[in-house]
């Protein structure tokens, strides 16, 4: 066991893991944060995507020994104090961006971390930024519209 | 028939957001997955990694050995209690050899289990696989279809004569609905003769299955993901010997199905049973891998098409032959799946006479069962390709020639070659609303063009008209055609006593917007705000009746129940109005939730209050009792029929052979939209799988009976970068079967993408002497195609991640 201390939306932890444990199982598992979800065990399908000190990963190919000292964003912290949706959660329910939601933790916080490095980024920009999420229900459409909403484009897609 | 009702005015028809998001955008979300009971312990499977073999040993001893692992099982240990995997299916002659939920002396298929290990913990029931030792003694994989239906060909299962389950025919001459097949194909002008091959998929749902099982005392609760929990707990109980009303079976939130839910699975058997052993909670949650290989797949048929016509386009008949893949079991619902498509070759089309025939095969592989479409996207496959080819062969437009052959608008209701009764339909209207809206002409001439030039990027332009039979399914039909099941649908709608509206439906969401939409409806039927109206279902123990969610069925026959039962409530409630209101039930108008003394404005009483009143129960008509509540349960007499155009615009670069979708336009009639902003999302999912079957995914075996795409590395669900914008629109031609005039829209988009995508592959291509491209159209085989290999060629091909040796793909016959 190897003792990690980690900031999770917000609240301090210090626990022992197993080295080999992944930073998705750590928050599901030990955490209860269970609003993160694996949804493939190759690092294809980015259900799993959360912040680490800022940066977007795939939290199944993180370990959580990886994490020790560091600050991670789940959807779940994504909600501020004053209790207002994150502009990328508001823009994903206003444009039918979900259907089952399975992907949606992992596909708002790619897409928030697409906007970061690219605040204006064009159709095909967020196609490419966000296709290591996978989704089966959506076609991706609704999806695109969405963070071009949150982005502030005008006007959907052609 | 049922007359169209009014349009109401106020919800349906509004594209409400869903109320379903709210838990879903922030991660409060109850997938199976994410349950915790005290005293839990967790189940890990092994898996047979050989396709075909005898079981000789198996030795557990070490796994017990495993810090954390509390028992380790195997199939003999259940040898009394599995029972068989139910199959709803049994027509006539159905062969069936059974299917275990643990392999006990036999293994018929890579992925079936073979042990299982209970553990404190996932890792360490995990960890605890490797300690198992099984003994195999390999047998001949059976993997090609016409093969093992061969004499002599190796048995997957040794206790039937054959490799074959069943051979089930429709022919229109026998059946009284048509001419015969025989004077069709014997008299025809023109004949055209094809094989198509439907390849393997996997449904792909996003979260992975998983189920949790609670025993307390002789009660069971099951969390399960599945699209079925009304019929798993009937069908547990038939399978298990369990009394049904000792089992509870909740379905909370679900990522996904597609098909790939609805089923009695193996995983789920041993949950109920592992948690019975041990009378301690258990959960089991699949890897990808496990679900890829493991989850029942879909699709798998050879399908030989003939279509007969006149010189001058005039169709004559259609003879389909299917071979279907049945994998080494027969699930819930596999070897049904060709023959929900059976009435759906005949398509938009007035074809005189028909046949089908549907053979079902057992091979070493994956169980197959429904997939999105389930049957349907198969048939349109067939019937709009075997229409291109047969405009080919006439040198005629491929559109005049459905034109000349499509029931025209006027001729509604019309009753089809296999009885079946459309009831309505305007293909005229959406088809020049798509070509239209892409820009048919323009493309046309541009491909010309670019022919002229010999551009090396060739635009090919591939047409797809459908329809499907939605709304499964008249509970007479089902029964007639074997199934051991109805295809009613229950509901209730309660009024609480401040006004608020529960409502209760007994089908089973997962993802589809129930929750918005249903509401919608009972908003306008009760004339209460839909913010006041909530749904209840995916647990039998709070919606205890129903039949679930599958085959576009939700809103054309659970919306309808919905339906039903307001309207009861409002016939409770006016008998409580006329006596609160001193008038009588005749003079009572009902408006806008408010029932008012007709001629006599400022009398009124609304919903809201005779709810009140009801739940006071101070001042109520003698003999009437205290409560609004309704019931109602709902058999369809017709299925639904929605319909469409979809157009496809491809760029085929015939140096590499990558295939680019331009422009896809689509025109869709459902119906009347009870939510549009839904309609279109289910159009655009299930463009993005019917185009995932045309150039994408396809599940490939080795020789040995090895699945090669068994990640999401090899098994390529397409992403947002694979995929373009869609143009979708819509035509309303209301449904005249029921009173909303819905037709259901969940599966149209899978069953008309995938031909209009092959089809425009195909028209690019046609200079270079290429009349079909098998399935995905990958550029390797555009470009063996474009190269003189015919269809491009056998499955995936050697130094590419799927390949699986030469024998694996059925044979490729495709321009005999």
């Amino acid at each position: 066991m190897t003792k990690i201390n980690v900031n999770v939306d917000g609240v301090a932890y210090s626990d022992d893991v197993e080295p080999r444990t992944l930073l998705v199982h750590y928050l599901r598992e030990q955490l209860g944060k269970v609003g993160t979800v694996v949804g493939c065990d190759t690092s294809n399908c980015g259900a799993c995507t959360v912040d680490l000190d800022g940066l977007s990963v795939k939290s199944c190919t993180v370990l959580a020994v990886q994490a020790d000292g560091s600050s991670v964003t789940t959807i779940e912290g994504l909600v501020g104090d004053d209790g207002l949706l994150d502009p990328m959660q508001t823009a994903f329910h206003e444009n039918h961006a979900l259907q089952c939601g399975f992907c949606t933790p992992g596909m708002i916080m790619a897409a928030r971390d697409l906007l970061r490095s690219n605040p204006s980024p064009s159709e095909d920009e967020i196609r490419e930024g966000i296709e290591g999420n996978l989704c089966r229900c959506t076609g991706y459409q609704n999806i695109v519209k969405a963070v071009q909403a949150a982005a502030g484009a005008t006007g959907g897609p052609a | 028939m049922t007359a169209v009702e009014d349009r109401p005015a106020a919800e349906i028809g509004k594209s409400r957001r869903r109320k379903e998001d709210a838990h879903l955008i922030t991660g409060r979300t109850t997938w199976t997955d994410n349950m915790t009971l005290p005293g839990m312990v967790h189940l890990a499977m092994l898996r047979s990694p050989m396709a075909h073999a005898t079981i000789t040993n198996i030795d557990t001893t070490e796994a017990k050995t495993h810090a954390g692992v509390i028992a380790v099982y195997t199939g003999p240990d259940f040898a009394e209690t599995q029972g068989n995997l139910p199959c709803a299916w049994a027509p006539e002659g159905l062969v069936n050899p059974g299917a275990l939920a643990i392999a006990i002396d036999q293994v018929n298929f890579a992925g079936e289990i073979v042990a299982i290990v209970v553990a404190r913990s996932k890792a360490a029931a995990q960890d605890a696989l490797e300690g198992i030792d099984v003994d195999y003694e390999p047998l001949p994989p059976v993997l090609d279809m016409e093969e093992a239906i061969k004499d002599g060909s190796p048995l997957v299962h040794p206790a039937i004569e054959s490799n074959k389950s069943y051979t089930w025919v429709f022919e229109s001459g026998a059946a009284g609905t048509g001419a015969p097949i025989d004077d069709a194909l014997a008299n025809a002008e023109i004949t055209v003769k094809r094989r198509f091959i439907q390849q393997r998929l996997i449904p792909a749902f996003m979260e992975p299955r998983s189920t949790v099982v609670q025993p307390s005392g002789d009660a069971v609760t099951i969390w399960s993901s599945t699209q079925i929990p009304h019929v798993l707990r009937t069908l547990l109980a038939a399978t298990l010997g369990l009394p049904e009303h000792k089992l509870r079976v909740i379905a909370p939130d679900v990522g996904g199905g597609f098909g790939g839910k609805i089923a009695v699975s193996p995983e789920e058997v041993l949950c109920v049973l592992v948690a019975g052993k041990l009378n301690k909670p258990v959960k089991y949650t699949e890897s990808r891998s496990e679900s890829l290989m493991a989850a029942h797949h879909g699709r798998d048929q050879i399908q030989d098409i003939t279509i007969t016509a006149k010189k001058d386009g005039t169709v004559t008949g259609l003879d389909v032959h299917l071979f279907a893949d049945m994998g080494a079991y027969l699930r819930l619902f596999g070897p049904s799946v060709p023959v929900l498509g059976a009435f759906m070759y005949n398509a938009i089309y007035k074809f005189p006479a028909y046949r089908f025939v549907s053979e079902g095969v057992f091979t070493t592989k994956t169980p197959t069962d429904a997939y999105r479409g389930a049957g349907r996207p198969e048939a349109t496959f067939a019937v709009e390709r075997i229409m291109d080819e047969l405009a080919h062969e006439l040198g005629m437009d491929p559109m005049e020639l459905r034109r000349k052959n499509w029931i025209t608008h006027e001729q509604f209701p019309f009753t089809t070659v296999c009885g079946l009764t459309y009831d309505s339909g305007n293909y005229e209207a959406a088809t020049d609303r798509a070509l239209e809206l892409i820009g048919w002409d323009e493309l046309r001439a541009e491909q010309h063009k670019r022919r002229e030039s010999n551009d090396p990027v060739q635009l090919g332009l591939g047409i797809s008209t459908f329809t499907e039979m939605c709304g499964l399914a008249p509970s007479r039909i089902l029964g007639s055609l074997a199934f051991g099941a109805g295809g009613w649908e229950h509901a209730s709608v309660r009024m609480l006593a401040t006004g608020k509206v529960e409502v209760v439906t007994g089908s089973s969401p997962h993802g589809q917007g129930h929750e918005t939409a249903f509401a919608q409806i009972v908003a306008d039927k009760l004339g209460v705000a839909w913010e006041d109206v909530e749904l209840i279902h995916g647990d039998t123990q709070s919606s205890p009746k129903g039949l679930d969610t599958y085959g576009s069925r939700s809103l054309a026959v659970g919306g309808i129940a919905i339906v039903k039962a307001a309207d009861k409530v409002v016939e409770k409630a006016r008998k409580i109005a006329a006596h609160l209101l001193e008038a009588s039930e005749d003079d009572l108008e009902f408006e806008s939730g408010s029932f008012a003394v007709k001629g006599s404005p400022g009398s009124s009483i609304s919903m809201g209050e005779i709810a009140f009143a009801t739940f006071l129960g101070h001042n109520l008509p003698d003999g009437v009792e205290p409560s609004l509540d309704s019931d109602a349960t709902y058999d369809p007499e017709n299925f639904s029929f929605p319909h469409g155009t979809h157009l496809c615009a491809v760029d085929v670069d015939t140096e590499t052979g990558a295939v680019k979708i331009r422009k896809y336009v689509c025109v869709d009639d459902v119906g009347v939209p009870i939510n549009p902003l839904i309609v279109e999302g289910q159009v655009h999912g299930g463009l993005a799988q019917g185009i995932a079957q045309a150039l994408f995914e396809e599940a490939v075996y080795d020789e040995a009976g090895n699945l090669t795409t068994g990640t999401f590395v090899d098994y390529t669900v397409p992403s947002a970068a694979d995929l373009p914008t869609f143009t979708t629109d819509r035509t309303e031609t209301a449904s005249t079967t029921n009173p909303l005039g819905v037709k259901g829209v969940g599966e149209a988009g899978t069953i008309a993408s995938t031909p209009a995508v092959v089809n425009a592959v195909v028209d690019a291509l046609r200079p270079f002497g290429v009349n079909d491209i098998r399935m995905p159209a990958t550029p390797e085989r555009v470009w063996r195609a474009i190269h003189g290999s015919s269809t491009g060629g056998d499955r995936a091909e050697a130094g590419t991640t799927a390949y699986g040796g030469s024998s694996t793909g059925t044979s490729d016959g495709g321009l005999k």
